[in-house]
């Protein structure tokens, strides 16, 4: 059996051509699909008649693991899914658990907590838009976000030890205190980073080419969105306010003033528009909470061993991606009885049908971008 | 409602919404509101020692929850019920938990909303309970497509955030199937859950929410259950060829599909 | 000498071939070193630093790629067309060479003063498609095809808009020779690019588009088709793709140079500034200066390297650049060689001028997608083209019939082409009419998908 026909036996394959029809088949290896994603599109003429997403080529069996490992040892192995944000995967998890344990992280360690994921909201937010503009064939903007990004992940290792895969925070608050000079350091990105960010926007928001590349592309009404369960800028970028930051406030997201962006049409362009303002949003968020973090403990206590009593918690964030679920069921031992990851790449990736059709071969490329997936977390 | 100093999420909003919903619309992180049936378990003034023995604290139906194999009893602290107790005595429980008041566990709910369900579904409603203050509403399998248009429908649950399934292989009917849900207008987390057996079938979401379509396949692709009315059920994450449901308890964390990987990758088992 | 053959019968053909062969081995070489400037100059843009480690600074880069190529594998496609595959990087390079013919790197630097030069080298660059088409072709494979039949599509639709713009500078040359169109610039005094700004606008989008460079390089976007039609190519063969795109771009931008940027004439060459009663302009000190100059930066770098044998090659270069500098100086003596020598050295520095501008748009822009990309040279550059030469004729009629000051009647034809450009834009601003079929139009593609 060829390995390469793996998932093949498809209705793409098997309905019957038109005369003008061909059926290309993007991926697993190709510059734009962002990891290992297969597409496999039905054209008829440039026209995209049908797509398909084959996905699993980064398949771990994560879920299976989890029931194997006691909740701390599982901890790093969340990092792993959605790598590019690390922290907030971390952060899903541990507040996750925490609710199963009726425990809650003391203040300072949620404060802390929050500046770190936004920061790393940035961080992903930027690995995105130097991407997608790649992909567009804006060579330059890639260079300027991965240096701005450098700065976050300097942040991280001082603070962690790690830069990409960082296991930030611990079930209960955090191991480590911030280090000397945090406060300042994440200031200093801060300041630095608005008017960088509107470096960007002068090379991209009001270009004629990345106009033409990324309006009306990609169109995704706020009906189909929900409908289709997706979730982060994709929704909001298609005109539904919702953000769960807001809704169902978690760390210490309560305390703080920040917007929620929202785009009209759902096209690509909403999209950007609506990520480069979280950026500027998570900005403020920091700068906020870097004035006045609480002193205190960082870790709850909890005990080394724990034994969540038997129940079942779902706890959602507002990962980077979109709404990242924690389902875990504890039947009382000290390894989780099942753990569900509820991955916002997965399911945003499968409104990709619904935004692809219709169009032009070269704006599939554009659509698999916006989406901002990894394949990470949709393959776990 | 008393507000309960004994909560451990004293800094969310006052109490008002559980997250099962039935006030207007709050955030979902609630206090809990334990109705005013089960605040009273059998349990008074104990906030002390070591787990007992799984005494039935809470005379309604938690045996029916999932907590069902739990093997260790667990702490079975009243929850609401000791204010006083609790508080008052800080040192006097042992200290492996240290001052933690009450540990978090199911209990039965009887809000509006569940009876509302009860109402129009009658028996179908199998148990609702309220565990980590999250709104739980078991229900029959055969119902599933019904109640789930319902929710979406008169319930206003119209984002179907996450479909899942739990192996229970101990239990007769060994797969939970469970849905969460969300709702818009409401600000309102619901979770649904069928019990399927085995060989047993349940009917596709995806004319409810399309979202569905690859939630079931990868359901499939993990546990080995079909959906009825799936216009494309195949696996999802792994190969088309793949023998074994690898999420089943049975299946264990080493096994691989031998076969299939001598075959496609060209190496023998183990590495 | 056998067959009859003098002496007087070889001598006109002494220099050309000459000329030829040095174009020939020097080329591939400059070609080179300008990928090495774009590396350097992107890699700057992009807040890093390029090519550092082979040669000091990089400079030995071309010079090891080369090599590599050379001894790649060559791997042609199993189903491929043999002699398709083999011939197909050979046009393309042939094509772009001879275009060198006609080009005047200065008033004696030329290999051939044809009277149709300008002809020639469109006629020439228009079979350099060719070569793209056979290349796209002879891989057998869709990808490669997809991206041959676009690059033709697109070479051929800004064609014709070079072409128009081209002939509106010709108007004002009133020649077809490239020697004769700089001496017209040179009565008149002033370059083509002042009294014609919408003919160079035109001509440089249009030159873009010919070459295949960003903004219009879907055909060769690595995102969407890997490479295009240069796809399965590898080794000596994409090498030989490759020179010829960037011969390509030296040869537009020869063009462009010559028709609107005077050639090799000296920037203000009106105007005459002699130095202290001597002979000798203080704007012709500026080649001998320019090359010092570069020598002492190249020193001050030369001194910072760290080892032995970079500090060796950047000596050289520095070397070199005296070298030049002596000459350009040592020339002004010499009224005979002068013109050649300086007009070479102008030359080449508005090409590189002009070839910055393309690195620059390379990086800037994103990238326009095929259908915007013909939209705009049908709807806008074509129908500019023409109204800007039907004005240009008018103008000059007016100037050559009824006496108008060439100042005058220049701006009246540029002003109304403008306000033509603006009403373009907004046309091709208006959305059009049913992008995306309806719902109820797509095909029917049976169970299993959503819709």
């Amino acid at each position: 059996m060829d390995p390469t026909r793996h998932n093949s036996t498809t209705e793409i394959e098997t309905t019957v051509l038109g005369a003008d029809e061909i059926i290309l088949n993007m991926g697993p290896q190709h510059p734009s699909t962002h990891g290992v994603l297969r597409v496999k599109l039905k054209l008829d003429g440039e026209r995209v008649a049908a797509s398909e997403c084959i996905i699993g080529y980064l398949h771990r069996g994560v879920e299976k693991i989890a029931e194997h490992r006691s909740y701390q040892q599982f901890a790093p192995y969340v990092d792993r899914m959605d790598y590019v944000a690390a922290v907030s995967n971390g952060l899903g998890y541990c507040e996750a658990v925490e609710k199963l344990l009726g425990a809650e992280a003391p203040p300072r360690a949620r404060v802390v907590r929050t500046i770190l994921t936004e920061l790393q909201r940035i961080a992903s937010h930027l690995v995105w838009l130097g991407t997608h503009a790649l992909d567009i064939g804006a060579l330059t903007p890639l260079f300027y976000c991965f240096r701005e990004r450098e700065e976050i992940l300097k942040i991280f290792e001082k603070y962690c030890g790690a830069r990409l895969t960082t296991h930030a925070f611990r079930i209960g608050g955090l191991q480590y205190e911030t280090y000397d000079g945090f406060e300042e350091e994440v200031k200093r990105f801060c300041d630095d980073f608005a008017h960088r960010i509107d470096e960007y926007e002068t090379l991209l928001t009001e270009n004629r080419i990345w106009l033409g590349r990324t309006k009306g592309v990609g169109i995704l009404s706020a009906e189909d969105a929900i409908a289709l369960a997706v979730s982060g800028p994709v929704l909001r970028a298609s005109g539904v306010k919702w953000d769960i930051r807001k809704a169902a406030p978690y760390a210490a997201y309560a305390q703080y003033k920040f917007e929620i962006p929202v785009g009209k049409t759902g096209d690509t362009y909403d999209r950007y528009i609506v990520r480069m303002e979280e950026m500027r949003q998570s900005r403020l968020i920091c700068l906020q909470a870097i004035e006045n973090i609480p002193t205190g403990a960082i870790m709850a206590r909890i005990g080394k061993v724990l034994k969540p009593p038997p129940g079942e918690v779902y706890h959602a964030i507002e990962a980077p991606k979109g709404e990242l679920g924690y389902y875990i069921v504890s039947d009382g031992t000290t390894q989780p009885y099942r753990v569900r990851v509820r991955p916002p790449s997965f399911i945003n990736l499968q409104a990709f049908d619904k935004m692809a059709r219709g169009s032009l071969v070269a704006d599939v490329v554009a659509i698999i971008g916006t989406i901002d997936i990894v394949l990470g977390e949709v393959d776990r | 409602m008393a507000d309960d100093p004994t909560k451990k999420d004293a800094t969310t909003p006052p109490p008002g919404g559980t997250e099962a919903g039935g006030t207007p619309p709050k955030s979902s992180e609630p206090a809990a509101v334990p109705p005013a049936a089960s605040a009273q378990p059998a349990k008074p003034a104990e906030a002390v020692k070591l787990p007992e023995t799984a005494k039935p604290a809470d005379a309604a139906k938690p045996a029916a929850s999932p907590a069902a194999p739990a093997a260790p009893a667990p702490p079975t602290a009243a929850k609401p019920a000791a204010p006083g107790a609790a508080a008052g005595a800080p040192a006097a429980p042992k200290p492996a938990p240290p001052a933690k008041e009450a540990p978090p566990k199911p209990l039965p709910l009887d809000n509006e909303l569940v009876q509302r369900f009860k109402a129009r579904f009658g028996a179908s409603i199998i148990e609702a309970t309220l565990d980590r203050k999250q709104a739980i509403i078991l229900v029959a399998a055969a119902q599933w497509l019904e109640i789930s248009k319902y929710c979406r429908d008169e319930e206003k649950f119209d984002y179907l955030a996450d479909l899942t399934a739990v192996d229970w292989p101990k239990r007769e009917k060994r797969f939970d199937l469970v849905a969460n849900l969300y709702s818009f207008p409401k600000n309102e987390r619901l979770r649904l859950k069928a019990h399927l057996g085995e060989n047993e079938t349940a009917r596709t979401l995806i004319p409810v929410w399309p979202v569905a379509n690859w939630l079931e396949r990868e359901i499939f692709d993990m546990f080995g259950i079909r959906f009825d009315g799936h216009p494309d059920l195949r696996r999802m994450l792994l190969p088309e060829e793949w023998v074994g449901y690898p999420l089943r308890k049975d299946y264990d964390i080493l096994t691989q599909d031998q076969a299939w990987v001598k075959e496609n990758l060209g190496i023998e088992s183990g590495q | 000498m056998p067959f009859g053959i003098t002496f007087d019968d070889i001598r006109p053909f002494i220099a050309p071939v000459i000329y030829a062969l040095v174009i020939v081995a020097v080329l591939p070489l400059m070609a080179g070193y300008i990928v090495l400037l774009e590396r350097k100059v992107m890699a700057h843009m992009q807040a890093r630093m390029g090519p550092m480690r082979v040669g000091p600074h990089g400079l030995l880069q071309p010079i090891a790629d080369a090599v590599k190529l050379l001894l790649k594998e060559d791997i042609t496609p199993k189903n491929a067309d043999a002699l398709m595959f083999w011939l197909a990087p050979l046009l393309s390079v042939t094509m772009a060479l001879l275009a060198y013919a006609a080009l005047p790197f200065g008033p004696a630097f030329q290999i051939a003063d044809l009277d149709v030069g300008l002809l020639f080298i469109l006629a020439i660059s228009s079979l350099g498609i060719y070569g793209i088409v056979l290349g796209g072709w002879a891989s057998n494979s869709h990808y490669s095809l997809l991206g041959a039949l676009r690059s033709a599509a697109q070479l051929v639709s800004y064609e014709t808009a070079a072409g128009l713009a081209l002939v509106s500078g010709l108007l004002l040359g009133g020649t077809l020779s490239m020697k004769g169109l700089v001496e017209a610039q040179d009565q008149q005094g002033v370059w083509f690019i002042f009294i014609a700004p919408f003919s160079f606008f035109i001509y440089l989008i249009a030159s873009i588009a010919e070459t295949n460079r960003a903004p219009f390089d879907l055909p060769e976007a690595e995102s969407e088709l890997v490479a295009g039609y240069m796809t399965e190519y590898s080794g000596f063969r994409w090498s030989l793709y490759f020179l010829a795109e960037y011969a390509n771009m030296i040869v537009v931008s020869g063009i462009a140079v010559t028709l609107y940027l005077g050639g090799w004439m000296r920037p203000l060459s009106a105007v005459h500034m002699h130095i202290f009663g001597l002979p000798y302009e203080l704007l012709d000190l500026l080649p001998a200066l320019i090359f010092f100059g570069l020598a002492a930066w190249c020193s001050k770098l030369a001194l910072r390297q760290g080892e032995q044998i970079q500090k060796l090659v950047m000596f050289l270069f520095v070397g070199m650049f005296l070298v030049l500098g002596a000459v350009m100086a040592w020339s002004l003596t010499s009224p005979s060689l002068m013109p050649g020598i300086h007009g070479a050295f102008w030359f080449i520095v508005k090409v590189l001028v002009y070839l910055y501008g393309f690195l620059w748009f390379r990086f800037t822009f994103p990238r326009y997608r095929f259908d915007q990309l013909m939209k705009l040279g049908w709807q806008f550059l074509i129908p500019l083209a023409l109204v800007n030469l039907v004005m240009i004729g008018i103008a000059i009629v007016l100037v050559q019939q009824s006496g108008w000051p060439l100042a005058i009647a220049m701006i009246a034809a540029n002003v109304v082409t403008l306000i033509v450009a603006f009403w373009l834009v907004r046309q091709g601003d208006k959305p059009m009419i049913a992008v995306l079929p309806a719902e109820d139009e797509l095909p029917d593609v049976g169970p299993g998908e959503i819709r």
